[in-house]
């Protein structure tokens, strides 16, 4: 049996996905990026490698991929984000056509082909209003834990408008609300919408075609998902491995590159 | 004749100010402004008035300026920011032709025309990259306070480059620099000098002429204000240390003592 792995280490969390060569997850790790890009790539490895009972020379081939993919010391060769979430994407759901990734530092929205090659995207890299951070931005003014912002946003029932951009401005605009006597709930439905009007905005750059595939960090946010269906008037894609995509890609792109070898040396 | 005052309620801080007849600074003080706008406004208002040795009867015009102008329920009237540091700039300086205003959450440029009217303007309130915000949360990332800003940019021996694109990222430009051994002064330089490219940039785009003063909270830092001057070509007009942060206040004040003269000639 051939196993190849991704690891996708991101601005926020790193992800390492192991697969065999029918294409199934085999284990799986996250853990937060932190300070030390090297080390976090290390212990999401080694941790995947632990969930999947596998030692380390099993493993025929490894990719990196995220903003850390040069950090990845043990890794083969990399591949780009963009890349990996497509492939992912396609693999998992096959009629994706438009992948939206929501991470902690950037949203990007892209567009696939049936085989999973990017035809276009289009990304939120200098400014961190529409992406992860900005609901980190809502969790901390608020103190709530990420977990329970999307849950919590989906009880509203006025929501407020969030009318700063920035997201640090943003901080202030809902300690303002709070002090108002706004509910919690409607202020973070008002977040969530923000983060949804900007990054519909990024997805009709690309063209928004079905079906639409939410992957990344944020697509576990089911706050997040409601209001973006609501928003687009669709249903998308979302599982459980959704933020895992990027890793999952990778290590499909590993398993090509695996197979290919042992096809040149037979 | 009565004594006016000014309250500028800021994003970061209220400040007021009181003028006597002649219009002559007798009182100022100022507070964080918080989510409470109108308790603060009047919190800033008696502390001047205390500091100016005058009762609330001895005053006989309030104008009310900044973000939270509105709020402030012991007014006469309002005017907008720009129009107070316009004013102000000109008692401080008579011959302030541009004035760049950075505070806590805006960068405002104005250039003024002989009678002190505001001519063009551009602001930047949109993103924190180009306000003292984004000090504030360069320092954060490095465990340094706000007051601490000033002292630790000043003791920077080469600043280090920040790309100041946006406040938020600029988290994990610092971590990097950190990593890499860059001293916190350097780093802190660095967010300065990223933060006078972008004044320049609006500067420009009014078509700035000499005379230059520059005001607001943020001009309290030395390394902020050698920055400005050295890009601007070596002259420029600040008011002395704290009166940075009341210009727009003591400019509110001054129309207030207009309007009360005027008044007092109709009555």
């Amino acid at each position: 049996m051939i196993y190849t792995a991704g690891v996708d280490v991101g601005s926020t969390q790193t992800k390492a996905v192991i697969i065999d060569e029918n294409l199934e997850i085999v284990g799986r790790a996250l853990n937060d990026t932190g300070a030390n890009v090297i080390v976090a790539a290390e212990t999401a490895f080694t941790t995947a490698l632990k969930d999947s009972g596998l030692e380390a020379d099993a493993i025929k081939y490894v990719i990196g991929t995220g903003y850390g993919r040069y950090k990845v010391t043990f890794g083969d060769d990399q591949v780009t984000e963009i890349s990996c979430h497509g492939r992912g994407a396609v693999h998992m759901f096959p009629k994706t056509r438009t992948v939206i990734d929501m991470g902690g530092q950037d949203t990007k929205a892209i567009a696939v082909t049936d085989t999973g090659e990017i035809r276009d995207f289009c990304m939120n890299d200098k400014c961190a209003a529409g992406t992860g951070r900005f609901l980190g931005a809502a969790s901390a003014a608020l103190d709530i834990s990420l977990d329970n912002l999307g849950p919590t946003a989906l009880k509203a029932t006025r929501p407020v408008r969030i009318s700063t951009t920035c997201t640090v401005f943003a901080e202030t605009e809902i300690l303002s609300w709070l002090g108002k006597g706004k509910k919690i709930e409607d202020i973070l439905m008002g977040v969530h919408q923000s983060i949804s009007a900007r990054s519909i905005g990024l997805l009709r750059r690309v063209g928004i075609e079905d079906e639409v595939s939410f992957t990344g960090g944020v697509a576990r946010n089911l706050g997040m998902v409601h209001v973006l269906n609501k928003n687009m008037g669709i249903k998308m894609n979302v599982s459980e491995e959704s933020h895992y995509m990027g890793a999952l890609g990778g290590a499909l792109f590993a398993m090509d590159r695996a197979k290919t070898a042992e096809e040149v040396t037979a | 004749m009565k004594c006016v005052a000014g309250l500028d309620v800021g994003s970061t801080y209220t400040k007021a100010a009181i003028l006597n007849s002649e219009g002559d600074l007798i009182g100022r003080a100022m507070r964080n402004t918080g989510f409470k706008l109108d308790e603060v406004a009047r919190k800033a208002f008696d502390a001047a008035l205390e500091d100016a040795g005058v009762s609330e009867s001895d005053i006989g015009y309030v104008i009310s300026t900044g973000y939270g102008r509105h709020r402030v329920d012991f007014r006469d009237v309002t005017v907008t920011a720009l129009t107070a540091a316009a004013r102000g700039a000109h008692w401080f300086f008579p011959n302030s032709r541009t004035v760049l205003d950075i505070g806590g959450q805006t960068m405002k440029a104005t250039k003024l025309d002989d009678n002190i009217k505001v001519k063009s303007f551009r602001l930047n309130d949109k993103c924190a990259a180009g306000t003292g915000a984004f000090l504030e949360k360069t320092a954060r990332y490095m465990d340094y306070s706000t007051e601490q800003i000033g002292a630790l940019a000043m003791s920077s021996k080469e600043e280090v480059e920040i790309s100041g694109v946006c406040a938020v990222f600029a988290e994990s430009e610092v971590i990097n620099q950190l990593s890499i051994g860059s001293e916190p002064s350097d780093i802190m330089q660095g967010a300065m000098v990223s933060l006078v490219g972008r004044s320049l940039q609006l500067m420009r785009r009014i078509k700035m002429e000499p005379e230059y003063t520059l005001v607001g909270g943020i001009m309290r830092y030395p390394t902020m204000v050698q920055s400005l001057t050295a890009e601007l070509g070596g002259d420029v007009n600040v008011p002395d240390g704290d009166l940075v942060q009341f210009v727009g206040a003591i400019g509110a004040a001054t129309l207030a003592l207009q309007r009360l003269a005027k008044v007092e000639a109709e009555e």
